[in-house]
């Protein structure tokens, strides 16, 4: 069976970056668009990394800004002040 | 998408939500405080008891023996629905925030001197836990209280009391340069310092309270009554002497909290003992018992910082709260 | 002045030094004076130090981030209101799923609050009360951004003006309101179960995420708004949900079959409630993002799927009747959508029968059951409206007496038949409506015996008299307005008004 971690961000400006680094960091992920939101699945596990946020954005960015923009999710959470990153035990 | 259609149909048909019409005499425009609060909390046809009391339903009048024949009288003078609480927060926090930044940018705090230092470790730090019993208390408040306009209020304090707690906290790794050490000696002498055992054991005594409206009142009119000025403006005076204005900033939050407090406390009592001499009566009782106690507790404290000051300043305290509770029509 | 380098704090370090240090022992009263409800549902808890915080906000991010997102949902709401948004929806047969959820689902909120107010007070451990408690202030804020973004509807149309009379009085609603009064008078780790876990985790999403969707692509910008806003804090409460239940199992191999139970048990009264959501998507959206069907796919056979993988280590299995609730997801929104066509006189929301091309988006989307058996009879009563028989049951349902829905559901493998099922319990039989709800009701008969069960209370003369329309008033609903088809109600002679309007320009 497989193991799809998942994170839903809304699509508006503040989630474009996040979705920019998502895809970058994580190449197996696959998004899907819905009116208003963006579901991205991935096998296993997928994190966001601030600097890669940082890097789109220009500025400092809070792995907690996630906040804002976050719809839903699926897998185990690990907070950092660095990442945030969903995945199922293997 | 620009639609022409003639304003004369649509014009809308209700203002706002029936229930809210009846409390306003009228169908009018409400505010969002009122639409967001009144009736809000279920009132009837609960289907099974609380399998951990069974003696009470869900929501219950009966769990403090002040009687309201309207718990929605009470309104908030603040107005403070959600949104409204979290934009007011977080403007003092920002406030507070510039302060911390300050602090740490310009080393403000190595001006405080050594001994103001050690003695604000022994004051304020153990603070926050009195803090966290205060979150606890404005918790079971917001539990068990009837109505939704009392029960948010309660919410709000419990979270602001949480926050002053790390706030408190924060100040701590100020000093002791993040390594917590110096909160680690606090919870030390929270437990075991006789200063404080006064009160510790008050605050545990209030988390058994039967009657939530007591432990409302003991809280956040006695023994904030006796905090806030205590420790936020004669502490606070006190430090100034001993170069201890960085510190004073950071007291900036729990000052304007306090006085935000007294507000809606003092119209919460005031409409309470409006209500009936009985309502008055158990406030009055409750109030002189744990004034009496809060005094008590918080004096050798007063001591270790004022001296010989200590207690003119109790007494000043004392006069002060009486004061505000014949104010709100309460004879102690 | 030589600023030295001054020492940063990581931020699981900083959340615990400035949280979790912050309770004590008490030794001045006795700890299970001060926490008398944390131990009497039998779990048992060695260290509350095992616990892991599910999220790590202190006071200052929380009011800095949520002060953020209500500014940005209040400009929305603002900028509905006056621009009349209510005219940009896709069809007025939409606004009658806000009135469902109005009315079912916002009080719902409330309850939430205060459900977890109690439950932040009634740990031991400070890490479980904090968390706890930052939900309950979120609840509280879900239901008055609800309460503010409907308020602009409840201006225009029928259904919306009496919400919190109707959730405690009216014969659906018990079906929400008895799932949350079933969730607060169990204990704090029920409660968590039941709502953090399978509702939170499991469940909301097929509530929130599709709907929501669904809402931002039927023009209905301001519920869009306060739903995706709404879910923004639910990723915290998913998070607190996952939590609780992995602290428990690793707290004590003796948790482990209580907490199978609670799944087991709020798995299946939380399908039983969102199979009102269920006709919400299939049947109340004039335009559709994806069929419940698909939904059910994604986020409970893919998502819980993985997740139940993830505690398989635990020993725990996924819930029970998980497989029966999947066959349902092929039939539950269309037997929902005929128990309220039934009845829709006695409702505060109208019903209808879908047109053709909708008809058709669900032969397409339930190819193997929707012609065969849904597809006939709603054509047979279009047939019957059109002849000036619109029907509407006059007699009053049965009610499963766990679930309350109206006992229509059938057997999943025998779609013509009525299932319903019966207990004994002190010499009277109770019935429910499927396993599910009977194994509930015989682990704790003397609770569901209490249940407030609208259609005996009507018959027993406790909703406002022996009439239907004595109930109605009761209900305080406005007869000809607020209850019947939507053909013919003024709901829909304003909005074709509207649109005569809109279409002369």
């Amino acid at each position: 069976m497989s193991r799809i971690v998942s994170i839903t961000l809304q699509t508006n400006d503040d989630s474009r970056p996040i979705i920019e680094a998502i895809t970058k960091d994580n190449p197996d992920a696959v998004a899907k668009y819905y009116p208003g939101m963006v579901k991205i699945d991935c096998e296993g596990r997928l994190v966001v990394k601030q600097e890669t946020v940082e890097e789109i954005l220009g500025r400092e960015w809070d792995v907690q800004e996630l906040q804002l923009s976050i719809v839903s999710i699926a897998g185990n959470v690990d907070e950092e002040d660095e990442y945030f990153e969903l995945s199922w035990n293997l | 998408m620009s639609l022409e259609i003639k304003t004369s149909i649509i014009e809308p048909r209700r203002q706002t939500y029936s229930h809210i019409a009846k409390r306003l005499g009228e169908d009018k425009p409400a505010a969002r405080y009122q639409e967001a609060t009144w009736d809000l909390q279920p009132t009837t046809n609960f289907h099974y008891r609380p399998t951990w009391d069974p003696q009470r339903e869900i929501y219950d009048k009966s769990l403090t023996a002040i009687k309201m024949e309207d718990w929605y009288s009470f309104n908030d003078p603040r107005q403070l629905y959600y949104g409204a609480y979290t934009i007011a927060r977080h403007k003092m926090m920002e406030a507070e925030e510039n302060h911390f930044k300050f602090i740490d940018k310009t080393s403000m705090m190595d001006l405080v001197s050594g001994e103001w230092q050690q003695k604000v470790k022994e004051f304020l730090l153990p603070l926050r836990h009195f803090e966290w019993g205060a979150n606890m208390n404005n918790c079971d408040c917001s539990d068990k209280s009837y109505g939704a306009a009392i029960s948010q209020v309660a919410l709000f304090a419990a979270m602001d009391r949480l926050g002053m707690a790390q706030i408190i906290s924060r100040t701590g790794l100020v000093l002791d340069d993040s390594t917590g050490k110096s909160l680690d000696e606090a919870k030390l002498l929270w437990m075991e310092a006789d200063m404080w055992q006064g009160v510790r054991r008050m605050t545990e005594d209030s988390f058994v309270l039967k009657d939530w409206f007591e432990m409302f009142t003991a809280q956040n009119f006695c023994m904030d009554g006796v905090v806030f000025p205590l420790f936020y403006d004669y502490f606070d005076k006190e430090g100034q002497e001993h170069g201890g204005s960085a510190l004073s900033m950071l007291n900036e939050f729990m000052q304007d909290w306090g006085k935000d407090e007294r507000r809606w406390m003092d119209h919460l009592l005031k409409v309470t003992a409006a209500e009936s001499p009985e309502n008055a009566a158990l406030l009055s009782g409750w109030i002189k018992e744990w004034t009496d106690r809060a005094i008590e507790a918080f004096t050798p404290i007063a001591r270790h910082v004022l001296g010989s000051k200590a207690d003119e300043v109790m007494a000043e305290i004392r006069t002060e709260i009486n004061k505000r509770a014949a104010k709100s029509g309460i004879e102690i | 002045m030589a600023a030295k380098r001054k020492k940063k704090l990581g931020l699981k370090q900083r959340y615990s030094m400035l949280t979790r240090g912050l309770d004590w022992e008490t030794s001045y009263q006795k700890m299970d004076d001060v926490f008398p409800y944390d131990n009497y549902e039998g779990i048992y808890i060695h260290d509350w130090e095992g616990w892991e915080d599910p999220f790590r906000l202190t006071m200052d991010a929380y009011w800095k981030f949520q002060s953020e997102k209500e500014k940005k949902l209040y400009a929305v709401i603002d900028s509905f209101a006056q621009n009349n948004g209510h005219l940009g929806i896709t069809d007025a047969r939409y606004v009658n799923a806000i009135k469902l959820f109005l009315t079912g689902v916002s009080p719902l909120e409330y309850q939430a609050a205060r459900g977890f107010t109690h439950v932040g007070r009634q740990f031991r451990g400070v890490g479980p009360r904090v968390a706890c408690q930052m939900q309950a202030l979120d609840e509280l804020r879900h239901v008055q951004t609800q309460v503010h973004s409907m308020s602009h509807y409840n201006k225009y149309f029928d259904g919306l003006h009496s919400a919190p009379h109707m959730h405690d009085n009216v014969w659906y609603l018990s079906v929400p309101k008895s799932f949350f009064d079933d969730a607060r008078t169990a204990g704090p780790f029920e409660f968590l179960t039941s709502i953090s876990f399978a509702f939170e985790y499991v469940l909301t999403n097929l509530l929130f995420v599709p709907f929501m969707s669904g809402a931002a692509f039927n023009g209905d910008m301001a519920t869009v708004t306060f739903g995706f806003s709404a879910q923004s804090d639910e990723a915290r409460h998913m998070t607190l949900g996952l939590e609780v239940i992995k602290f428990m199992l690793e707290q004590d191999e003796r948790n482990v079959p209580i907490v199978q139970r609670w799944m087991d048990k709020w798995f299946w009264r939380g399908t039983r409630m969102l199979s009102l959501v269920a006709m919400m998507m299939d049947y109340m959206l004039p335009k559709r993002v994806m069929s419940w069907r698909e939904a059910w796919d994604i986020y409970f056979t893919e998502a819980g799927g993985a997740l139940f993988k993830d505690l398989e280590r635990y020993g725990i299995k996924p819930p029970k009747y998980a497989d029966i609730a999947t066959k349902e997801a092929e039939h539950i929104s269309h037997q929902a959508w005929h128990i309220f066509y039934n009845y829709t006189h006695a409702a505060a929301f109208h019903t209808w029968v879908p047109d053709k091309e909708e008809l058709d988006w669900l032969s397409e989307k339930y190819p193997d059951t929707f012609d065969k058996y849904y597809r006939p009879r709603l054509e047979y009563l279009d047939k019957e409206e059109k002849a000036g028989r619109r029907f509407y049951n006059d007699t009053l349902p049965m009610l499963c007496q766990v679930c309350q829905i109206p006992m229509g559901f059938t057997d999943m493998d025998d779609p013509t038949t009525i299932s319903f099922k019966v207990s004994e319990y002190k010499d009277d039989k109770y019935h429910t409506c499927s396993n599910g709800c009977k194994d509930i009701f015989d682990h704790e008969p003397m609770k569901y015996v209490q249940a407030w069960l609208p259609v005996h209370q009507i018959y027993q003369g406790n909703c406002g008299g022996s009439e239907m329309e004595d109930v109605l008033k009761w209900y305080k609903m406005n007869l000809g307005a607020d209850n019947l088809d939507y053909n013919g109600s003024p709901d829909q002679k304003l909005w074709d008004e509207w649109q005569a309007h809109r279409t002369k320009v």
